[in-house]
């Protein structure tokens, strides 16, 4: 079935596309500045500064570390997302509507605030065990949406067809369900393993040491910035096994489907007795993703004097935030299309590269990435240095994957003959784009843009570094109130970054439940 | 698209503009037509602070200035090594004038760049040289200390450390906690260094990464103190101010030892200003510097909520803190702490 009309499916070379291969070759440029920065970085410490910096025990140990919170976190993410999945689109499970939005709320609320939740109401919550709980419980829905909506989107016919041709019901999981839900499992774990990788907010409270935040200690030693930079390198190359595994698992079966008529909806497994352990078990996930990080805003709010609600800073602030996540989320997406449009339609090694080249950004920490734009910007571009265009290029430097992915997994879902009817029909390629292959992408535009808001609307560093002097963010005020130890008068900001990401989040809802 | 959709996205994209249209044009006073009526040339004049102190210590400074000269300032804010860094990868084109951090080694690293002018004589006379840099390129403009927050149920004051030298001895293993990543614990290391001489610092150190916990933060020093997670551990003074000033809930059951007795564990840490060289203003910037350590500017410090010390022009520092000369902290090279050797001591014995 889905492989027998793979080899019907058009390989294209790039070549042929020139002004979509230059704009996909100048967004990799763009993205691959922190990388330029750091080899530069390595360069002038020479092999034997690389060697006195990076081969000592502490290393060993940050690898260590930083290896097992990818693998476990990852895992974890991947198990529940893809069971709280199943559980929601494909059983008897009552409310699936109410389970749909608990599932993908957790997103709308920040990782740093989650952690600080948690250890706040269970101090000694720390290490390793604490690191993967709280990083899974903020990021399981990366795997969660993606999966559900692929689960939502399966034609049943397929699964019948597979039974009918005697195969059990787990080797129908096996060998019909989880190829289909392959891309949407990797791009989500690949997701979730890029923040594991450069995740500093969740962990700095949680006594457990990665190179991240390795590096941002480094950077808190007053002449050690080449220390950091080589932390940085191996963070890079961390980041590029995690690229070349995810590629080389996601395989080239064709998933999209063409032909008369629409999928049915499959029939629900009925749980029968397992649905309460089955309702007991997503609460339990609800509570804790988000019920406790919002009970200790709340009790924040309460036993602190500094509570207050200034209105009207609040609601500029609040603004700031949504029209910087906005344009980073639209600027986003536009600079993903080409690269992803290139990366499904003419899948060869010039444009795995290109596509993998977007994904380095993400992995690295904040201020690494702020310090290559920095460096870079007010040599190349000084009137844009500090201006809002500064600020949503790091946004897009540092969140594309988030849109890479989303924007890659509709693009794959589109049979590419549509294209080829367009062009048939007598409309050139840049109108097939705009109106063929656009329209039907943009749900995963949605998805993407969506997830970016999300990151945006949280994102420090960059934004303390190269926003427009006297920006200020829901981001920046909770930085500054709660490092003052005004927990009161942070959480507001805290709240308030949660009930704007609330519709992004619904968003992406939408898209599952399509 | 449906139609809906499509008026959703637009009205968002529309939204987005037009608050970052409202937000730019009252962050960006240079494009902004300048609303004050030509008069001198200072009023016409923006300072470009980059503030890593405490931002409502900043912030409160900047007010002052303006509502005295008429010279406005614009803030960024951020840590001191984000800022410093910062400053540092943008060289001569820094559009920032002064700069202020919340300790000394930041400014330790700008100055080592050759990137601050020298501070004016007036302006360093205002301020005790030890508080200063010997290179006269920046001074101090607050000071925080040393202390050992405890929790007052795990430990009676008679089990406390005499000296921050005894958390070293096996009976302290896992009973405090440090955050040997910030800044200011490595200027305590490099006070022990300094006061102690290298030997037995680097036994002191071998200790201290055997025995301590370590936490990310001297607020999370704290707050596991208060949990009695940890008996104990090494922080700033001004962290249990704060908290117990906002209500106490993270610093309610433990209390704070002061070494004094010129221990190194009753370091003074100093927060800096200066004025970088690539100042277009930089007679303004100099006022600035001026004002924030002259009396005006100090009283404000000590007035205010942050409970730093104040340190220049004779002020006395809030009346909630244990005064300044009965710290009897001691006698340290500020511009010598947290140099390249402290740095690589630490990550030897794998603190770093």
């Amino acid at each position: 079935m889905t492989r027998a009309v793979a080899g019907a499916g058009i390989r294209r070379p790039p070549l042929r596309h020139p002004l979509r291969l230059a704009a996909a070759l100048a967004v990799a440029a763009l993205t691959l500045l922190p990388l330029g920065y750091v080899v530069a970085g390595v360069v002038a410490a020479g092999p034997e500064g690389v060697v006195a910096l990076v081969w000592r025990p502490r290393v060993g140990e940050l690898l260590r570390n930083t290896v097992t919170l990818v693998l476990l976190g990852t895992t974890a993410c991947v198990v529940l997302g893809t069971g709280a999945a199943w559980l929601v689109e494909r059983t008897s499970l009552p409310g699936r509507a109410l389970w749909t939005g608990l599932m993908a709320a957790p997103l709308a609320v920040p990782a740093f605030v989650n952690s600080v939740g948690w250890y706040a109401l269970f101090p000694g919550f720390d290490g390793l065990d604490a690191a993967v709980a709280v990083t899974t419980l903020s990021y399981f829905p990366l795997v969660y949406l993606p999966v559900a909506a692929v689960l939502r989107g399966i034609d049943p016919a397929f699964e019948e067809l597979g039974r009918s041709l005697g195969l059990g019901p787990w080797r129908v999981v096996a060998r019909v369900v989880l190829p289909q839900l392959r891309p949407a499992l990797l791009g989500g774990a690949l997701l979730v393993g890029l923040h594991l990788l450069a995740e500093f907010g969740a962990l700095q409270s949680l006594r457990f040491d990665t190179f991240t935040t390795a590096i941002y200690d480094q950077f808190q030693s007053t002449f050690d910035g080449a220390g950091a930079t080589m932390l940085a390198g191996v963070l890079v190359l961390l980041c590029l096994l995690l690229l070349a595994g995810e590629a080389g698992l996601a395989g080239r079966a064709r998933i999209s489907r063409v032909g008369s008529g629409v999928a049915r909806r499959a029939a629900p497994h009925r749980l029968g007795a397992a649905t309460l352990p089955a309702v007991i078990a997503l609460s339990a996930l609800a509570v804790a993703a988000l019920g406790v990080p919002l009970v200790s805003l709340a009790s924040w709010l309460v036993t602190s004097t500094s509570t207050a609600f200034p209105l009207a800073e609040l609601a500029g602030t609040a603004a700031t935030s949504l029209g910087l996540g906005a344009l980073g989320a639209l600027a986003t997406c536009l600079l993903a299309l080409p690269v992803a449009w290139l990366a499904v339609r003419c899948r060869g090694r010039l444009a795995i590269l290109v596509e993998r080249a977007t994904y380095i950004g993400n992995s690295l920490p904040g201020i690494v990435v702020a310090l290559a734009l920095i460096t870079v910007g007010i040599r190349v571009v000084p009137a844009l240095y500090q201006s809002t265009a500064m600020l949503v290029a790091a946004y897009a430097v540092l969140f594309m994957p988030r849109a890479m992915v989303s924007l890659r997994a509709a693009l794959a879902q589109i049979p590419p003959e549509l294209d080829d009817v367009g062009r048939s029909l007598g409309v050139g390629p840049a109108g097939v784009l705009a109106r063929v292959s656009v329209p039907l992408i943009a749900r995963g535009i949605g998805a993407g843009g969506a997830l970016v808001f999300l990151a945006v609307v949280t994102e420090l560093t960059s934004t303390l570094l190269l926003a427009p002097i006297g920006t200020e963010t829901l981001a920046t005020r909770f930085w500054s109130e709660s490092s003052e130890l005004h927990y009161g008068a942070a959480a507001p900001s805290a709240l308030l970054m949660i009930v704007l990401s609330a519709p992004a989040a619904w968003l992406l809802t939408r898209r599952a439940a399509r | 698209m449906r139609p809906a959709r499509r008026h959703l996205l637009t009205a968002a994209v529309a939204a987005a503009v037009l608050s970052l249209a409202a937000c730019g044009s009252g962050a960006t006073p240079a494009a902004a037509p300048s609303s004050t009526p030509a008069g001198t040339r200072a009023a016409d004049t923006t300072l470009v602070l980059y503030n890593a102190q405490h931002e409502e210590v900043g912030k409160a400074w900047a007010d002052a200035f303006t509502a005295k000269t008429g010279v406005k300032v614009d803030i960024r804010k951020g840590s001191d090594f984000d800022l410093a860094n910062q400053i540092i990868a943008e060289g001569a084109a820094s559009p920032a004038d002064v700069f202020i951090t919340e300790n000394s080694p930041a400014m330790s690293l700008v100055s080592s760049r050759g990137l601050f002018a020298p501070v004016d004589a007036a302006t360093k006379a205002q301020v005790p040289a030890q508080y200063s840099s010997s290179k006269g390129d920046w001074v101090g403009v607050a000071a925080r200390s040393t202390v050992f927050v405890y929790n007052s149920a795990t430990l009676t004051e008679a089990q406390l450390p005499k000296s921050i030298m005894d958390l070293a001895k096996p009976e302290w293993k896992d009973r405090f906690g440090i955050s040997p990543s910030g800044a200011d614990f490595q200027a305590i290391v490099s006070a022990v260094y300094l006061t102690q001489g290298d030997a037995a610092g680097a036994a002191w150190l071998q200790g201290i990464k055997a025995n301590a916990k370590i936490y990310r933060g001297n607020s999370t020093i704290m707050k596991a103190a208060n949990a009695g997670e940890v008996p104990g551990g090494v922080i700033y003074h001004y962290y249990w101010y704060g908290d117990q000033a906002d209500g106490g809930a993270n610093s309610k059951a433990t209390k704070l030892e002061f070494f004094g007795n010129q221990d190194p564990g009753a370091f003074l840490s100093v927060s800096g200003g200066g004025v970088l060289a690539s100042s277009k203003h930089g007679a303004q910037a100099q006022q600035f510097l001026a004002f924030m350590t002259g009396a005006e500017g100090q009283k404000i410090l000590s007035d205010g909520k942050a409970l730093e010390y104040s340190v220049g022009a004779g002020v006395a520092p809030n009346k909630a803190l244990k005064p300044l000369a009965e710290l009897q902290a001691p006698t340290v090279d500020i511009n010598a702490l947290n140099g390249p050797k402290i740095v690589a001591e630490m990550q030897r014995v794998g603190l770093l």
